[in-house]
């Protein structure tokens, strides 16, 4: 497994705020890494110091291009209420938007752009909104419309920021299932404040509050969870794949 | 009447002025409006006031000293929103009042009756000069040209900042370009509806136009059609009856849109009454 991106002793955070402290992480090819922790714990400023939206305080961002793949693209799906409903955009333009690169600037896009705009809208089976404006979509086909952006660039990395708010169960269990198959071409981060459903999915879990524990399976302990302070669920995996949900009160 | 009236130089030239004025505000307002920069325009106009009492008192055309202070408040707003912890409307506000309290001290400080100052507040379309209608049409050439060769990047950095920074554009870049682009729309276009009305240039059109299509080309365009409608339509009402051209285009304006607004709930009536309601 070759490396994608490798965080080293990262502090980062926003003015003169410090949120992560002495963070480091390594994403591969292959990854499906669930990242969970508390509110405000720093689950989207690593995100955003990944995606190099923000320059760590200290420490070293690096990323790798192997021999198998030169392509370096992230995909990234951001929370959806940061996008404005209201905005008068067609689905096809929005997808569209996820081949545009700082290089590309005049003309309008391809005949070989919009096939691929097109099969990404099949893949996540949302093909029939194509024309649509993005106002007229229910919460579940925005999100989807907002994955197909992200992954129509055939990226090596794909991350989402809390993909599983604002949608019903069903609409959930069907991001899973895509989520599953893309990570067969691609390594997968994804936040989520949601531990119980991703569990069974992801490969491994990162939990970050201020600093960053990983966990090199999906399977936290109670006692493991303890010694660090996060107030989360707990996820186990017995002979059937199942989850067990505890309370925890960590002061 | 109209080979009549068209013989005056000055009414070809606030016809002129009410053309172009209806071709750059349609295109700025649709960014304006979709990017909910509305609040932010009214800062600008309000702020480039200061330029025309500096205008007066240094005693050279007020327009080029606007259009100065415009750029630069709303340089300075998009720097300071981004860079320092003041909130972003916070800051609108202190530039909106002072950019008037500086155009104030500079008018009173300047000797003598200050002539027109009335034609920018309220607009004088009628007293349009040359210079203006030459700076009007190098305006809407300009936004022409940018619009048309930015278009998708234009409209991808408009929809999502965030996700456009993470796909290496230079965001700030264009965030500063149109930024000055607003502020230089804003000034040149002071002259045709005045400070206190050119808001309305950049909105009510594109409101309209939203009612009936949900595209951003398409909001563009019809804009500029129904801002020529309101602009000919005002024009017309202010020669009539001898009022400011600038209030007689917006409430023109505002009565195209009440129309338009009773055309699709009459429509939408027709459709429920007629059983084809039933469908849905």
């Amino acid at each position: 497994m070759s490396k994608i991106v490798e965080l080293k002793s990262v502090f980062a955070g926003y003015n003169d705020e410090v949120i992560l402290k002495d963070v480091s992480l390594e994403i591969c090819d292959d990854d499906f890494i669930g990242i969970i922790g508390p509110n405000g714990g720093g689950k989207t400023t690593l995100l955003n110091v990944v995606l190099g939206l923000i320059k760590p305080f200290k420490g070293s961002v690096e990323f790798f291009n192997n021999e198998k793949s030169l392509n370096n693209k992230i995909g990234y799906l951001p929370q959806t209420n940061k996008i404005d409903r209201k905005f008068p955009i067609t689905v096809k333009d929005v997808v569209l938007s996820g081949l545009l690169y700082g290089n590309a600037l005049f003309g309008s896009y391809s005949k070989s752009q919009k096939q691929k705009a097109t099969e990404t809208l099949k893949r996540v089976g949302i093909c029939d909104l194509k024309e649509m404006t993005i106002g007229e979509l229910s919460g579940g086909q925005m999100q989807k419309v907002l994955l197909a952006r992200a992954i129509v660039s055939s990226p090596r990395l794909l991350i989402l920021d809390e993909p599983n708010t604002f949608v019903d169960n069903q609409f959930e269990g069907e991001l899973y299932e895509i989520l599953r198959q893309l990570n067969e071409e691609m390594a997968v981060v994804m936040v989520s404040h949601d531990v119980g459903t991703i569990a069974s999915y992801v490969k491994t879990i990162a939990c970050v509050n201020r600093n960053l524990h990983y966990h090199k399976s999906n399977i936290i302990s109670e006692e493991q969870l303890a010694s660090y302070n996060c107030p989360i669920k707990l996820i186990t995996h017995g002979e059937v794949p199942h989850t067990v949900l505890k309370k925890h009160n960590h002061s | 009447m109209i080979t009549e009236l068209l013989q005056y130089k000055f009414i070809v030239n606030s016809l002129l002025a009410g053309i172009l004025a209806s071709i750059s505000c349609g295109i700025i307002g649709t960014y304006i409006v979709t990017r909910r920069m509305v609040f932010l325009s009214g800062g600008i106009t309000h702020a480039s006031f200061g330029g025309i009492g500096i205008g007066y008192f240094f005693g050279f055309n007020p327009v080029i000293s606007a259009a100065i202070f415009g750029i630069l408040s709303a340089l300075g707003i998009e720097y300071v929103s981004k860079r320092s912890n003041i909130r972003e409307d916070s800051a609108i506000g202190i530039l909106w009042s002072f950019g008037m309290a500086i155009g104030i001290m500079f008018v009173f400080l300047t000797p003598g009756y200050a002539p027109n100052l009335m034609s920018y507040l309220f607009g004088s379309i009628l007293t349009v000069s040359a210079l203006d209608i030459w700076l009007m049409l190098a305006l809407s050439v300009l936004l022409i040209l940018v619009f048309s060769l930015f278009y998708r990047l234009i409209l991808f950095i408009a929809y999502d900042q965030e996700f456009a920074r993470t796909h290496q554009i230079d965001v700030s870049f264009f965030n500063y370009l149109l930024i000055s682009l607003v502020a230089l729309t804003i000034v040149l276009n002071i002259k045709v509806v005045g400070i206190i009305l050119v808001i309305s240039l950049l909105t009510i059109p594109q409101s309209i136009a939203n009612l009936f299509t949900k595209n951003f080309k398409n909001i563009m365009l019809v804009s500029v059609v129904i801002a020529l409608i309101g602009a000919f339509l005002g024009l017309l009402i202010s020669y009539k009856i001898n009022i400011p051209s600038g209030a007689s285009i917006i409430f023109s304006l505002v009565m195209i849109f009440f129309i338009a607004k009773m055309f699709l709930l009459i429509k939408r009536e027709i459709v429920l009454k007629s059983g084809l309601g039933k469908k849905f």
